[in-house]
């Protein structure tokens, strides 16, 4: 295994709402190694793009964090917002789920492009347009020469979401967090986009994290996938893994939801409920209102996320010898 | 473009015809010209000469025609009270009230948007509730209000400046003040929401995801946004200039535009007024054609828009 590139430990993330501190990010510890892809997926709201937007230092400063974030094994929470533009950009890119709002409209694309390779490769104004021009071919965005002087809103979303890659390019970075990249795109130009992505990863040999709320999207191009819930990762294993031998019920629920394509029909079954608010998460598992294999002990205790195999980590005390459940029951 | 200009130019005629018909049968329906300048005690044979000498014994619709007649071709007629072309008293006025409104407009401009984008970056602060606090109280209390305090303390108590008159720069000082604290205080407002909606958007976390810092993205993409609707506001107060001092004119005696309209309104001088509505409505009109054209160029997506440039999305 390759040396880790970003590791999170514990972060937790809180909140202030109507006067008091509500904790969305309980404890969340992750581990990306150079060049690997790893997925992270739940349904909305489970703090998936808190976690990175915390670790990044993008959340309102309002937000109170807490944990450690290491880049190359140096702990970096302690950097400044200004001093964390050097890593932004440079070390760890990010887009963003809306493409077209993600991009200013009153400035070119190419413009766009351009400020973000001027100031992580020291270019002048002439050669970053150059590098502007190269890099949406290689985005592979048809006429390239013409599109750069376009604006966002003369493009479509799916061209835009090949600028904003172009963007994360350009700093040349070793991590790309994108999150939810495909959501706002018609089904069509997501598998072009996530084709892109996995393209990009291939010749480059960044790491990416590929955040969904749908597995389905990150099975084809992740290596690994940690589930989030209700603030907290609940399983985590290499995707075949994963989608093979599902732990944790709530994955299970979420492969139950995938349509299935290709394989022998089966009925959809959508977990019922919804995610709870954080600022009224349930005693116990989070997980235990919705959980068809909650029992008693659920609610009185939370799982923490263990060890269930060499790679795989689950929270839940019926994925685990029975020993441990009776403990905490 | 050209389409563009064309059909708001006509539209603007259209504006600027509407508010001289309207004005023209409200000031004749409202009083009688004769006996507001000659006075009502005036002999009744004077009365009638001054009728017969000013056509005010037509019916109102052949005066009415008359008039347009006349300014169609650039005739704006002449002022009742002294005989002289109509447009000769306004426009001596002008510079005079230009000598309050554009300093005022400078501190409009500079103060206002200023303040605003200080409060927006530092939003929910004491700086912000500070600056809230004095856009708040500048827009709430009525202009001559504000003039009238100034003029209690700056020129009664303390006697620093005069009260009122246009004999000195000195003069000037507190008309200045009071235009520009009331019209600082709507841009502050005006600048800081625009700040805030821009500061919210998406691409703000672009830039800062690209590795700017701040400042850059504060002035590189939150700024060109934030522009956009402050210009709107600005423009109305570009186009404001020789008319928004009506109130403030009023209260420091200070002899404008906006005093002479107050008189001539009085005194039913019809073709007076008729020419300061001309003059105000052309101004504002083309201050907002202005405005929209400076939007094309600003905002690209209004380009795209109305210019038949746009080339479809790919
Ligand atoms: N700025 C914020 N203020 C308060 N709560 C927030 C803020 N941002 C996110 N949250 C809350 O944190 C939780 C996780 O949100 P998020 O990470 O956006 O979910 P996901 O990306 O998994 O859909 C949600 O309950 C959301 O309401
Ligand atoms: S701990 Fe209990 S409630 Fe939570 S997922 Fe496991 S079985 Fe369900
Ligand atoms: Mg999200």
């Amino acid at each position: 295994m390759t040396s880790p590139l970003v590791e999170l430990k514990d972060l937790t993330v809180d909140f202030p709402v109507g006067g008091n501190w509500v904790r969305a990010l309980h404890g969340v510890s992750l581990t990306i190694r150079r060049g690997e892809a790893l997925g992270l997926v739940g349904e909305s709201g489970s703090g998936k793009s808190v976690t990175w937007l915390a670790a990044t230092k993008l959340l309102p400063a309002k937000a109170r964090i807490a944990g450690e974030v290491l880049l190359d094994g140096r702990p970096i929470q302690g950097l400044t917002r200004d001093q964390m533009a050097g890593v932004r950009g440079k070390r760890v890119a990010l887009i963003f789920q809306d493409p077209t709002s993600s991009l200013n409209p009153v400035h070119r694309v190419g413009t766009q492009i351009a400020e973000a390779v001027r100031l992580h490769r020291g270019f002048d104004a002439a050669a970053a347009r150059a590098e502007a021009r190269r890099l949406l071919d290689r985005v592979h965005i048809p006429s390239a020469a013409r599109r750069i002087d376009d604006y966002p809103h003369e493009l479509s979303g799916g061209t835009n979401q090949r600028v904003m890659i172009a963007v994360a390019l350009a700093g040349e970075p070793d991590l790309l967090v994108a999150d939810e990249p495909t959501t706002a795109l018609d089904v069509t130009i997501q598998a072009q986009i996530l084709d892109l992505l996995a393209e990009m990863r291939r010749e480059t040999g960044m790491a990416l994290v590929l955040i969904s709320h749908d597995l389905g999207i990150v099975a084809d191009i992740t290596d690994r996938v940690a589930v989030m819930y209700a603030g907290r990762i609940v399983e985590e294993a290499p995707v075949d893994a994963l989608f093979d031998d599902p732990r944790h019920p709530y994955t299970q629920g979420l492969l139950a939801a995938l349509p299935d394509v290709g394989g022998p029909r089966r009925r959809l079954t959508a977990i019922h409920g919804q995610v709870p608010n954080p600022a009224a998460l349930p005693p116990g598992c989070s997980f235990a209102p919705r959980c068809p294999a909650a029992i008693a002990g659920c609610v009185t205790a939370i799982p923490s996320l263990d060890a269930v195999a060499a790679d795989r980590r689950t929270a839940c005390f019926r994925a685990r010898p029975a020993t441990s459940l009776e403990i905490a029951a | 473009m050209l389409g563009y200009i064309a059909s708001r130019a006509f539209r603007a005629l259209v504006t600027i015809l509407l508010v001289l018909t309207f004005a023209f049968f409200i000031l004749n329906a409202t009083g009688d010209p004769a006996i507001l300048i000659l006075s009502a005690d005036a002999p009744p044979e004077a009365i009638a000469a001054f009728r017969e000498e000013w056509g005010l014994n037509a019916p109102l619709w052949k005066q009415y025609l008359g008039y347009l007649w006349n300014l169609a071709h650039g005739e704006l007629g002449r002022s009742m009270r002294d005989g002289r072309d109509a447009w000769a008293v306004v426009s001596e006025r002008i510079p005079v009230t230009l000598a309050i409104t554009i300093p005022a407009l400078i501190i409009k401009l500079v103060i206002g948007i200023s303040a605003g984008i200080i409060a927006a970056l530092w939003r929910d602060t004491w700086i912000d509730r500070l600056v809230m606090a004095f856009s708040v109280t500048g827009y709430t209390v009525p202009s001559f209000v504000l003039g009238l305090g100034l003029m209690l303390v700056f020129a009664v108590q303390l006697g620093w400046l005069p009260a009122a008159g246009a004999d000195s720069w000195r003069h000037a000082i507190l008309p200045i003040v009071t235009l520009g604290v009331a019209g600082a205080a709507v841009l502050a407002r005006f600048t800081r929401s625009a700040m805030l909606e821009v500061l919210g958007q998406p691409f703000i976390r672009t830039g800062l995801a690209k590795g700017l810092v701040w400042r850059a993205v504060v002035i590189g993409h939150a700024f060109p946004n934030a522009a956009i609707p402050t210009l709107t506001i600005a423009g109305f107060m570009i186009g404001s200039l020789v008319a928004g001092a009506v109130v403030v004119e009023s209260v420091f005696a200070w002899p404008g535009v906006g005093r002479l309209l107050v008189s001539a309104v009085g005194n039913r001088d019809l073709m007076v007024v008729q020419a300061i509505l001309l003059l105000v409505t052309v101004t504002m009109v083309s201050a907002n054609l202005i405005v929209d054209i400076v939007y094309g160029f600003v905002d690209p997506r209004l380009r795209t828009a109305r210019g038949g440039l746009a080339r479809g999305g790919t």
